[in-house]
């Protein structure tokens, strides 16, 4: 089991959610974070204040995944999130020791699996 | 120079009343930047706004200096000639048939003109650049609005052959719709039109602009009999009304299809109303302008749904709520209007069917002269520069690659370079607010 962490643009959130239904991940967190990533600083002006905003509106994405739909997951968030430009985001992949289903207590494996409609 | 004396015929109650309700309407255009900006995404919010303030600037210099004197000077049947340009013999002195001071008379037609320029940004929002859009406006303003004005207020063929239009529905309502339409096309749909939703980032703005905009139509519509006479009480009166009766209609509407009364829908059905009895307000009774206000829903709903099904962009719906609500009002004088209320003239019910004739001349005219005139206006400063940001300004929003600000900046990240050391002293103060 992993966690797949992907920080992609707002503004491809919906491409990248669209992406991974298609890819048949159904279980996914969202939150609104702000970051750096290298990407040109915009230069914002209120009145006589001038700034460098240093930090880009981001959208970071937590799906727990089993291992056979982590590369499937990873395809859909490139798929979803890459415009070319500086700035696309990351995908970072980390080992999950435990994850439980909190309406049934299942544990692990069949709690990262989809519930059958 | 000896000193300006009130001139012999103005009367000092019509004269406040002008005032105030000059003020009103000018608080319209920044109540409409409120509306709309509720009405698109965050990251567009300013610019939103700032297509209202353009006009502000824009269309009030251009009326100063021409516009005013092709709508209201007398010329031909078609444009007003060039004897007000700049505003020369525009003075204390009150225009013919009026009894306020001609300078007062511009200023109230000037808030007119500043608003419907403002109205036609609801077409291309979040997609088109300011610069061409502050050149629209400036062309527009003059030959667009200025001529329609002339048509149906300044002497022109449309007020010469009797048709009646109390507040605007012709300029104003039928003038921005239609052009607003021709400004969706040209300019074309937002890049993802069709494959994302875009919700209103902010309902209450929607809900405050309406509200204020309902507020500021009291200036508009009761202002539009130029005095504190009966016509001017019939229209103040008919825009409560009319749009009271717009709202339970759409309530009713949005029930039968959502089985939910929604706030944008209410927000809605105010200008709806509040358009539908523009022409109409001095017309028609009051028992009337309810009809309309109620009727005037019907058609602005049916096009509200059915437009977002199509390739037409017209993204904040200028067409439903004024195009089409204004032709309603102007056909419902055709019908309904009652010369033991107006003291002018009888529509079809009252005898005369001629009434009707005369506005249909101006629902079949007037959207053509519009939808043409905003269509070459587009394309001829699209030869000149760009109307529209790439999909990447787009995606990144208006308000930072337009204006260089966000409407909700956080700070967060934010590293100070600025203020730049100014030469006046203030720098030491400028460095204390930080």
């Amino acid at each position: 089991m992993k966690l797949v962490i992907g920080i992609v643009r707002p503004e491809k959130a919906n491409d990248v959610l669209e992406a991974l239904y298609r890819a048949e991940v159904r279980g996914v967190s969202i939150s609104r974070v702000q970051g750096h990533g290298g990407e040109l600083d915009r230069v914002e002006t209120y009145r006589g204040t001038t700034v460098k905003m240093g930090l880009a509106e981001k959208v970071r994405f937590e799906i727990a995944v089993s291992d056979e739909f982590v590369e499937p997951t990873i395809d859909a968030l490139c798929d979803g999130a890459r415009t070319g430009d500086v700035g696309d985001g990351k995908i970072m992949v980390v080992p999950l020791e435990r994850v439980v289903r909190i309406r049934t207590g299942e544990t692990d494996h069949s709690a990262v699996t989809p519930v059958a409609r | 120079m000896t000193a300006p004396v009130l001139a012999a015929e103005v009367n000092t109650g019509d004269t406040a009343w002008m005032l105030v309700a000059t003020a009103m309407v000018i608080l319209m255009t920044p109540a409409l930047g409120l509306f709309y900006a509720g009405l698109v995404r965050s990251k567009n919010t300013l610019n939103t706004f700032m297509m209202c303030a353009a006009a502000l600037a824009v269309a009030t210099v251009m009326w100063a200096l021409v516009g005013y004197s092709i709508a209201f000077d007398e010329g031909n049947a078609i444009v007003g000639g060039l004897g007000h340009v700049g505003l020369r013999d525009v003075t204390f002195v009150p225009r013919d048939g009026t009894t306020i001071p001609h300078l007062l008379f511009m200023a109230f037609q000037a808030s007119f003109c500043i608003l419907t320029v403002a109205l036609v940004s609801g077409a291309v929002v979040e997609r088109m650049r300011f610069g061409p859009f502050l050149v629209f406006a400036a062309l527009w303003s003059v030959l667009v609005y200025a001529v329609l004005a002339h048509w149906a207020f300044g002497g022109g063929w449309l007020q010469e052959q009797g048709t009646l239009d109390f507040a605007g529905g012709i300029p104003v309502e039928m003038g921005s719709g239609f052009s607003a339409l021709a400004a969706a096309l040209v300019v074309g749909v937002r890049s993802d039109y069709g494959r994302q939703a875009f919700l209103p980032h902010n309902a209450i703005y929607v809900l405050l602009g309406a509200g204020l905009l309902w507020f500021g139509w009291f200036g508009f519509n009761g202002g539009s009999g130029f005095s504190t006479g009966n016509p001017s009480v019939l229209a103040f009166t008919n825009t409560l009304l009319a749009p009271a009766c717009t709202l339970v209609v759409w309530f009713a509407l949005d029930l039968l299809r959502g089985r939910h009364v929604t706030a944008i829908g209410a927000a809605t059905a105010i200008i709806v109303g509040c358009v539908g009895i523009t022409p109409a307000g001095g017309f028609i009774s009051p028992g009337w302008a309810m009809a309309l206000g109620g009727l005037a829903a019907l058609p602005s709903y049916a096009i509200i749904v059915l437009r977002p099904r199509t390739r037409v962009d017209e993204t904040l719906d200028v067409l439903a709520a004024h195009g089409i609500a204004g032709i309603t009002g102007i056909l419902f004088i055709g019908f309904f209007a009652q010369q033991s209320w107006n003291g002018v003239a009888d529509g079809l019910a009252y005898g005369d069917a001629a009434q009707l004739g005369e506005q249909a001349l101006a629902v079949l005219a007037t959207p053509v002269y519009a939808f043409v005139v905003t269509f070459l206006i587009l394309r001829l400063i699209g030869l000149v520069m760009p109307l529209r940001a790439t999909v990447r300004e787009e995606s990144l929003g208006m308000d930072i690659v337009q204006h260089g600000e966000e409407a909700y900046a956080t700070g967060e990240g934010a590293i100070l370079i600025g203020p730049e050391a100014s030469t006046d002293g203030d720098v030491a103060l400028a460095g204390e607010r930080v």
